[in-house]
């Protein structure tokens, strides 16, 4: 057989590797953004709405100074933006299911975990440049930031993210075609998260059912030590049960996605 | 090594359970193919022709058996089975918010090639398939021909040893299936790949394969060239036409010293069903001649892979496809009605069951 004298014949013996795998999966996901910058430009703008206008409301009824009030509340507006990117991303992942792009990257020699991972980081690398333009616009306003504490808040939110997006994509692996049922349940989830991870409202004031409910919500326990983190804290017990919290969700996200991806064929 | 088979499946056995009930999607599979050949399974829709396709690329497990694709066994080493095959599965491998470069030069990464091997051989393929003038468009642009182009470019990215292809033309129309399949032969020629396809068009399977498995309820009930299928499994069918019954009469007589074969008679025209018609249709236009029977009308018309079908299962493609859940339908098996009582169609239902692929 003269097949291979025609030919480049690559190193075809390549071998499973989770880094290296979750690398090529997560370039080949930001390609399209790459292409297209300007999808960036809407996933600002929630933000920015929140931003705008959910903190004067919080400023009037506080009674605190502006500053104070971005203070806490910037920090929860980033965990937002990874809770609505990353908790969505599943879709995408259905998306690929219904056409045969998914199926495609499953016969390809790659580590199943990178196929999760490498999804969920490219929610991550817009988040990185969404919180830097956050931060920049809260500046004038009187909020200040520990850039020591920015940059592990960040990476915190990179490991809460994978987390999520795994349940997000196990969700999706789940649900198959079935688009409705996936945002029926991604809805259903993620409000009650969000209020009860006291993000946009303090919940001192809620009743104690509310704050026993929160103390379990890992989202709450992300959102206190990005605060803490930002205010330049880094030392606190809170920082470390948000790292429990984020690492334990990556962790069981990542055994039930790579258990759905395993099945999923 | 070369000498190896590069696909051996052993006993290969797929069951599913739909509402509780189990029903063998593919059963015992047996075969050998060797490196460089092309093979066609033809079978009706749900025939678990994709199912045994999915079991060899090691999307899913056997229920029972093995096979060793390219040296390496499915079961114990499924990276490695992977690392070695192309594969363009049903629908649109290309994800739609990719461009087309891009996604050739992702694929070159995920098996291993560098940037520079994968930027050569992205733009080869890109030449030989045709796909310049949308290099830089998004899959989502392009046509049903352009995109099949390019699932086919994705599986070859890596120039694997062999190639499987399920269904590669279906929903196409007849040019860019002509034009697919000139691709795939010219892409054959040159690399010296094995292909293996699925296919449920005949006429594909009878002008392209070398060696066509026929493939029902699960089963490989045939295996053989298309000629020799068509010679030994249906053969020509010949009519003669006469000026009356009694002549037709005295023809059966006369045709039936030429060949072993049945010689019926209807009114009057004759009629039979030999292999080597092409040479039984002028003998016997001489021999009839020369009895003194005139011979008014002499029609051969050769034998379809769809005789063969009918020859071996008593049905005919169309038949056995219809009435059958079509490869888009199957996910929802379980919510099917027709899947729980009719024993065709739920065998059909989780033989092409592609899980989270729909």
């Amino acid at each position: 057989m003269s097949a291979a004298q025609t030919d480049i014949r690559p190193d075809t013996a390549v071998r499973a590797n989770p880094a290296r795998d979750t690398w090529n999966v997560l370039t080949r996901e930001l390609k399209p953004v790459v292409r297209d910058p300007f999808t960036l430009i809407f996933s600002l703008v929630q933000p920015l709405v929140f931003l705008g206008l959910f903190a004067p409301l919080l400023v009037g009824s506080s009674g605190q100074p502006v500053g104070e009030t971005l203070q806490w509340f910037v920090p929860g507006v980033l965990v937002m933006i990874v809770l609505f990117g990353t908790g969505a991303t599943g879709s995408n992942l259905q998306y690929e299911m219904m056409t045969g792009s998914h199926e495609r990257t499953l016969v390809a020699p790659l580590a199943r975990s990178s196929l999760l991972v490498g999804r969920a980081l490219k929610e991550i690398a817009p988040i990185v440049v969404q919180a830097l333009i956050i931060v920049l616009i809260a500046w004038p306003f009187g909020f200040t930031i520990n850039v020591a504490g920015l940059v592990i808040g960040l990476a915190l939110l990179a490991v809460f993210g994978i987390g999520l997006g795994s349940l997000s994509y196990t969700l999706a692996l789940k649900t198959k075609d079935r688009e409705w049922l996936f945002w029926g349940v991604q809805q259903t989830l993620i409000f009650p998260l969000l209020i009860l991870s006291g993000m946009l409202l303090p919940l001192d004031e809620g009743p104690a059912w509310m704050q026993a409910v929160a103390t379990v919500n890992p989202i709450n326990w992300v959102v206190q030590a990005e605060r803490a983190l930002f205010a330049g804290d880094l030392g606190a017990m809170t920082v470390l049960w948000g790292w429990i919290a984020a690492v334990a969700l990556a962790v069981v996200g990542l055994l039930v996605g790579i258990r759905a991806m395993r099945k999923s064929s | 090594m070369t000498n190896e088979p590069i696909i051996e499946a052993r006993g290969l056995t797929k069951r599913f359970t739909v509402k509780k009930k189990t029903v063998e999607a593919v059963t015992d599979l047996t075969f050998q193919v060797a490196r460089g050949e092309l093979v066609a399974f033809l079978g009706p829709n749900g025939a678990g022709k994709s199912t045994s396709l999915r079991m060899l690329t090691t999307l899913i497990p056997p229920t029972s058996g093995t096979a060793r694709v390219v040296g390496y066994d499915i079961l114990r080493a499924p990276s490695d089975v992977r690392a070695r095959i192309g594969y363009v599965g049903q629908l649109t491998s290309g994800s739609f918010s990719q461009r087309v470069r891009d996604e050739l030069l992702s694929q070159g990464a995920f098996y291993g090639m560098s940037a520079s091997a994968a930027r050569t051989r992205a733009d080869e393929l890109i030449a030989s398939l045709d796909l310049a003038p949308f290099a830089t468009r998004s899959v989502q642009q392009l046509s049903g021909g352009q995109k099949r182009r390019l699932d086919i470019a994705l599986g070859l990215m890596h120039a694997p040893p062999l190639i499987f292809l399920d269904e590669p033309s279906t929903g196409l129309d007849p040019q860019s299936r002509a034009n697919l399949w000139q691709h795939i032969m010219d892409l054959r020629e040159r690399y010296g790949t094995t292909v293996f396809l699925t296919t449920h068009y005949l006429e594909e399977a009878d002008r392209y394969a070398e060696r066509v498995m026929v493939m029902d309820k699960g089963r490989v009930i045939a295996d053989d060239t298309a000629a020799r299928l068509k010679a030994n499994l249906a053969g020509d069918v010949l009519t003669f036409g006469f000026d009356s019954a009694a002549d037709a009469e005295r023809a059966v007589a006369v045709v039936a010293t030429l060949t072993d074969r049945e010689v019926r008679r209807d009114d009057a025209e004759v009629a039979l069903t030999a292999p080597d018609g092409d040479e039984l249709l002028p003998a016997a236009v001489r021999a009839l001649d020369a009895a003194g029977i005139r011979v008014r009308r002499a029609t051969g018309v050769p034998p379809t892979l769809d005789d063969v079908f009918l020859a071996l299962t008593g049905r005919t493609l169309r038949e056995a496809g219809e009435g059958e859940p079509t490869e888009e339908e199957e996910t929802d098996a379980a919510a099917d009605p027709t899947a729980a009582h009719t024993a065709d169609a739920a065998a059909a239902v989780p033989a092409e069951k592609t899980g989270a692929s729909r």
